[in-house]
């Protein structure tokens, strides 16, 4: 029996707690090994049961979360979900987060964010075809009063994080879709990369994270492993960030996406041979999750010999190797007798393979160098026994943010410049200077580009169907009311998807908090949960896997909780996708709204529903971009509208008479709009309604369930007739135009300008404020 | 025709381009390994678009090194139709199989739009379908577009008829706004001497079906397989 390998460095409670373990794990680790850790097992503990890695703060809410349905071929607890799409295949998504490293390393950490994410999708036997990603930044202009280094430093942010997904998507040859970007305050010290992969992977040969066969080869493939990234999981993701945040830099991970590009193919190409019985991609705490992960989803031990791994520098020790965050790299587990065809297709790829190590079957995971035991711990203590926390909630106290603030214009008032303005907000302004650094054709499936439609739509070659996909959260809704602002996400990304004529399938998310040791956050979490929980149950959208991404904390500040959606969806017939873009002069404009018919136009609203609904604008992009100033309430959320609408817009689709489709969400009615027009050829629209709201709420309110389609004069007796099918109501508006878009409420012109002026404003906003109206001109 | 499509390490428009040739032109088509010299059979080759070698360097001074390289100068000199897609094109100069270079965009970003280039002569077995002032409507995604050739190879570039595509508004006059990424003289695309190797940054291949948004890629397509119809496979040892 090898003897333990001493470490050099002696474990003290010091050293504990700079591993981030408390005490109480400390005694935990030390009653489960049945004696004292050394420091390499110690940093194998602490990598575990970080929060990142170990989810011991969100385990106990996330229970509440739907995960199944007839549709879900595997949910929550594998690296991606999987979902049954038809034609026999699958489709392996998830979303996950990078933020922490996207603030110390902008370029670097959202590259390997998307690095590690298409891993986790390939590593189930799914070539990735889609990329999203959900990103959250402060102020990028002088608009709402940030301090110019702040500004300065978000601008560099957008910047670094932009120009770092498309390094890492644009070589890897995986087209980035779709997304989105908002621009609130609270992200300044706390940026939010997620991303989202999809791959698709034919439905009986899925492969699992599953260690099996006592004697089989552990398999290392891919790049050779360094000391970057080292406590990347227990030190970036599992802890805020102080003034010190500077030396955090040699935590972040470097990518290299020729690497897994070839990665990928060998994977695909070894998984074609039969001979991989398991297999886990390397991500958060490398070596140790993989192999730990493995074993103990197999009920089986792993031994490794860390003298033969790969490695990229001289004099590493157990506990560097063992917590290396080293990209692209995989870990194996091959059929006994059948290592030669996997490692061959390995080497013709270029890529190290090597088989480090064996299954076992005493539960243990083993790790030898040098001859002796370098560390020896059950894999299901690592796995599966991380403490579970209940940590303590709290609701804030009744805060002034719910008080009104908000000063409506007078009835009747032109309001083109206030439009203007809104138009160029950055989260409201196009993202055309963003989505255009990513290649988002690669793969000839991408039949609904960035921009064109409320989801991305990617077309499953050699079937009549396509997918769709939409991610939403927001923030600014969650600050004030966690719960509802998790059930708008979700409605929303499924209303984006619906808008497509996609059917909502299932969903991923991403869960951005702050600190869940602060009762205060601990409450917005659960609140949360709660709200995604009702939604998707109403919705009946399952989640089939997602990640939690904690300690958003600078300087001792939270970021607004924020959790993100992203609901994958199902369309039958490709060819009958909708976009956003008016197509014909002369179409119908028509309002559908999920609530069915409205009480009469003209009935006098009450002082109480009066108030309540500048409560509810008060927290609108409008409100933001007008008054400087977000409070208020969310809009009231009724999901049955939602769902009614959901049917309506599938059916529509499906019917073919609609010529275009738009979700009602940001900068309400009238950004909705604009946006059909910008999206079209010189075409706009010529709106007049009325109602018994106030002009500007009746523009730019954002209440939910709602849907601006355009279509031809002659077939709105049809719409009619189908909408009031589906209990939702359907009103024209208007007729698409070209040149002025105008629109007119209670008999008042508010607003009229050229809508090639305003798709300027709009287009171009993004890019000045990055690049400065200089720099703009030129490119 | 049999067409092949080079897979370097780091392609990523192969299956693209594969699949353009096979569903949408109904033409035997192949995947060869960087690694093969062997051509026998084909009458076109592909090299596709993609990140060979991840751009390591500069992008495609390493794939020109791969073993298929050699198979395909000798392919081209028998007259065999040798393609250049984006990273291609870039391969190809790097090769020295085609003139010039291709350089940083100049707005130093990667760009991922649609274009319109014109067609300038359709005496190409790339273009033969087309006509001359004809204009595509191409996408084009690329950090290094700018295309670029000192002054004496500019003016035998032209006096040989050898710029193939040119960046321009879609009414297909020249207009400097249409140029994406300070391409020199607008440069989208040009030949060898010969007129059988073909090297542009837009991607045909990504527009050859409605559903992509656009079909004119297919002029491209369409020229290659009646250019081959015209001419028997050559014969490459």
């Amino acid at each position: 029996m090898p003897s333990m390998l001493a470490t050099k460095i002696k474990v003290t409670p010091e050293i504990v707690a700079e591993h981030g373990l408390t005490p109480e794990e400390y005694a935990r680790i030390e009653k489960i090994l049945g004696r004292k850790p050394n420091f390499t097992e110690l940093g194998i503990f602490s990598v575990m049961w970080s929060e990142h890695c170990s989810y011991k703060s969100s385990r106990v809410h996330l229970r509440r979360l739907p995960t199944q349905a007839p549709q879900v071929l595997q949910g929550p607890g594998e690296n991606a979900g999987v979902v049954d799409v038809g034609d026999g295949l699958a489709a392996v998504f998830k979303m996950e987060s990078h933020n922490h490293p996207s603030y110390v390393e902008p370029f670097q950490g959202a590259a390997t964010g998307v690095g590690g994410i298409l891993r986790d999708v390939f590593t189930m036997g799914a070539r990735p075809i889609a990329v999203l990603d959900s990103l959250r930044f402060g102020a990028i202009t002088t608009a709402n009063g940030e301090a110019p280094e702040a500004i300065a430093r978000n601008r560099r942010l957008v910047d670094g994080v932009v120009r770092g997904i498309a390094f890492y998507g644009n070589c890897f040859g995986v087209p980035t879709v779709g997304g989105e970007v908002e621009f609130e305050p609270g992200y300044a010290g706390n940026p939010l990369v997620n991303v989202l992969a999809l791959g698709i992977a034919p439905k009986d040969r899925l492969f699992f994270a599953r260690a099996r066969g006592e004697g089989n080869p552990v398999i290392y493939v891919g790049a050779k492993t360094g000391r970057d990234g080292i406590h990347g999981a227990s030190l970036l993701a599992s802890a805020e960030f102080t003034e010190e945040s500077q030396r955090k830099r040699p935590n972040v991970q470097v990518g290299d996406p020729f690497l897994e590009k070839l990665l990928l193919e060998a994977c695909l190409e070894a998984m074609a041979t039969g001979a991989i019985v398991g297999i886990q991609d390397m991500g958060a705490a490398g070596l140790t999750s993989s192999s730990c992960e493995m074993a103990s989803r197999g009920g089986v031990g792993i031994e490794i010999e860390l003298d033969r791994v790969p490695q990229r520098e001289t004099g590493m020790t157990a506990y560097e190797i063992m917590l290396s965050e080293s990209q692209e790299r995989m870990l194996l587990v091959a059929e006994r007798g059948r290592e030669a065809e996997v490692l061959r297709v390995f080497r013709k790829w270029g890529l190290d393979a090597i088989e480090i190590g064996r299954v076992a079957s005493d539960g243990m995971l083993r790790v030898l160098q040098h001859g002796q035991i370098a560390a020896e711990i059950p894999a299901d203590a690592l796995a599966e026994q991380a403490p579970v926390y209940q940590r303590p909630i709290a609701a804030p106290k009744a805060s002034s943010t719910r008080e009104i603030f908000f000063r409506l214009s007078p009835a009747g008032a032109d309001l083109t410049a206030n439009f203007r303005k809104l138009l160029a907000a950055p989260s409201i302004a196009s993202k055309r200077w963003i989505f255009e650094q990513y290649d988002h054709m690669v793969r000839t499936n991408t039949t609904v580009v960035p921009g064109a439609a409320d989801a991305a739509v990617v077309r499953l070659k050699g079937t009549r169907r396509a997918l769709a996909l939409a991610t939403d959260g927001k923030g600014r809704w969650c600050s004030l009311d966690p719960r509802a602002g998790a059930m708008h996400a979700v409605a929303e990304a499924a209303r984006n998807v619906s808008a497509v004529g996609a059917r909502p399938s299932a969903a991923t998310n991403c869960l951005n908090f702050g600190n869940p040791e602060k009762p205060e956050v601990m409450w917005q979490f659960s609140e949360a949960v709660d709200g995604m929980a009702e939604a998707c149950r109403a919705l009946s959208i399952p989640i089939t896997g997602g990640n939690v991404s904690f300690y958003n904390d600078t300087l001792g500040k939270s970021i607004d909780p924020t959790p993100i959606v992203g609901v994958l969806g199902v369309l039958e017939n490709a060819d009958a996708a909708l976009t956003m873009a008016f197509r014909n002069e002369g179409d119908a404009i028509v309002l559908l709204d999920g609530r069915g018919a409205l009480p009469s136009a003209v009935s006098q609203r009450s002082g109480s529903e009066e108030r309540e609904a500048l409560r509810e604008f008060s927290s609108s992009e409008y409100a933001r971009s007008i008054a400087g100033k977000l409070a208020g309430v969310p809009p009231a959320i009724d999901l049955a509208a939602e769902s009614r609408l959901i049917d309506a817009l599938v059916a529509l689709a499906a019917d073919g008479i609609l010529s275009s489709a738009h979700d009602v969400s940001d900068g309400g009615i009238a950004v909705t709009l604009a946006e059909c027009g910008f999206a079209s050829q010189g075409l706009a629209g010529e709106i007049a309604w009325r109602s018994d709201e106030a002009d500007e709420l009746a523009l730019f309110a954002e209440t939910g369930a709602r849907a601006i389609v355009s279509l031809p004069q002659a077939s709105l007796a049809r719409l009619l007739t189908l909408a009031a099918e589906y209990r939702v109501s359907a009103t024209q508006m208007g007729r698409v135009t070209r040149g002025q878009f105008q629109l007119s409420h209670n008999g008042a012109t508010v607003v009229r300008d050229d809508s090639a002026a305003l798709g300027e404003i709009w287009s171009g906003a993004i890019e000045q404020a990055i690049l400065g109206e200089q720099a703009s001109k030129q490119a | 025709m049999k067409i092949g499509v080079v897979v370097f390490p780091g392609s990523n428009c192969d299956h693209d381009a594969l699949h353009a040739a096979t569903e949408v032109l109904h033409q035997p088509a192949e995947f060869i390994w960087h690694q093969s010299q062997d051509l026998t059979g084909f009458d076109a080759v592909i090299l596709p678009g993609g990140f060979s070698y991840g751009d390591y360097l500069r992008t495609g001074a390493i794939a020109r090194f791969s073993p298929v390289m050699n198979a395909i100068a000798r392919f081209a000199r028998s007259g065999g139709l040798v393609l250049g897609i984006c990273n291609g094109f870039q391969i190809l100069c790097e090769a020295g199989l085609l003139p010039g270079a291709l350089m940083r965009n100049k707005g130093l970003r990667f760009i991922c739009r649609d274009v319109h280039v014109r067609v300038e002569t359709a005496a190409t077995p790339f273009t033969s379908a087309g006509r001359a002032g004809q204009v595509l409507r191409l996408p084009i995604a690329h950090a290094e577009g700018n295309y670029f050739c000192d002054a004496a190879t500019l003016a035998n570039l032209k006096t040989q008829n050898q710029i193939i595509f040119r960046y321009c508004a879609p009414d297909g006059s020249n207009e400097p706004s249409a140029n994406p990424n300070g391409s020199l003289d607008s440069i989208a695309g040009i030949c060898n001497r010969e007129r059988n190797i073909l090297g542009m940054m837009p991607h045909p291949e990504r527009a050859v079906e409605a559903a992509l948004g656009s079909t004119d890629g297919l002029v491209v397509f369409r020229s290659l397989v009646q250019s081959s119809a015209r001419q028997p496979a050559a014969a490459v040892s």
